[in-house]
């Protein structure tokens, strides 16, 4: 019998090592930008973009994402749609408070 | 990897259930998250002046540790799935190990505080700024309900060791360790997002 095209795509070791190199470096990118200030103005949203693509990486390879059907991505995204909208909405109270 | 004499089964809807939980686990955190933004955009300064506070190097050691163990939980992943019992299980105890040693480390940064008389309505830092007393009642709050994650689960992945040795989950009946790992991996992106927030930010 035929396996859906979403089921048991296999990740190799190889993959998963470069994942977690590439999440080590990412570590000490950021860790070097905070102790060295090299983005003064922009060291917040330096680290945060930096911790997204962590973040994307742990998704897209560790938790499968990337191998998964439309739906789940889709699901996902809503709920980080309901998560932005949260916050831009409280900031939107706050800045014209 | 067909479906054989037991049946479908249905491994994409075993995930998407685990994955819906999380979905609930996203917004759970993510209040917490938009009231540190909240609080941090109105008192920047005193922000600054806590996160000087944190102890730079056990946090990010403590960032090495969550991004290997979840490097390991996703090799016991594929290996269980090849079949290779033995080592899926040894591979689970590194992760447990792992999770032990970042609860070691959280309890050393929070003893070091709390004698410092740094904690949740302490005499001490009742007298500090108002963003300051923010800044550590967040901390505490977000790194004790993340730590709470954690000791879940170790826990949990204790009953994934047992089900490997006995078999009870194997190369064709994985879906448990997989949420498991799932969940495991969503408590990392947790981590990623706090280390910048409360270490580096300064």
């Amino acid at each position: 019998m035929e396996q859906t095209h979403t089921e048991e795509h296999a990740v190799s070791t190889l993959t998963y090592t470069a994942v977690w190199i590439a999440l080590l470096a990412l570590l000490a990118a950021t860790l070097a930008i905070s102790k060295l200030q090299l983005l003064v103005r922009f060291s917040v949203l330096g680290s945060l973009v930096i911790a997204a693509v962590k973040a994307g990486l742990v998704l897209a390879f560790f938790m499968h994402l990337k191998y998964e059907g439309r739906f789940l991505k889709v699901m996902l995204g809503m709920t980080l749609l309901a998560l932005t909208v949260l916050i831009g909405l409280t900031f939107v109270d706050v800045w014209l408070r | 990897m067909s479906v054989e004499t037991a049946g479908y089964i249905d491994r994409e809807g075993k995930r998407m259930g685990m994955w819906f939980f999380l979905f609930t686990e996203i917004l759970f955190f993510g209040g917490m998250f938009l009231l540190y933004a909240i609080y941090r955009y109105k008192f920047a300064q005193d922000f600054h002046a806590g996160a000087a506070e944190e102890n730079v190097f056990l946090g990010t050691l403590n960032t090495v540790i969550l991004l290997t163990s979840s490097f390991t939980m996703a090799l016991s992943i594929a290996a269980l799935k090849k079949g290779e019992a033995s080592l899926s299980a040894k591979l689970q105890i590194a992760t447990i190990l792992m999770g032990l040693a970042f609860l070691v480390i959280k309890y050393f940064e929070w003893t070091a505080k709390i004698s410092l008389g740094l904690y949740p309505d302490s005499p001490v830092l009742l007298k500090l700024a108002k963003g300051e007393i923010l800044f550590f009642g967040l901390y505490f709050v977000m790194t004790g309900l993340h730590g709470l994650h954690v000791l879940v689960g170790v826990v949990v992945i204790s009953f994934m060791v047992h089900f490997t040795r006995t078999r009870t989950i194997g190369r064709k009946n994985y879906s448990r360790l997989e949420n498991t790992g799932l969940y495991w991996h969503f408590v990392d992106i947790v981590w990623i997002f706090l280390y910048p927030l409360f270490y580096l930010i300064t």
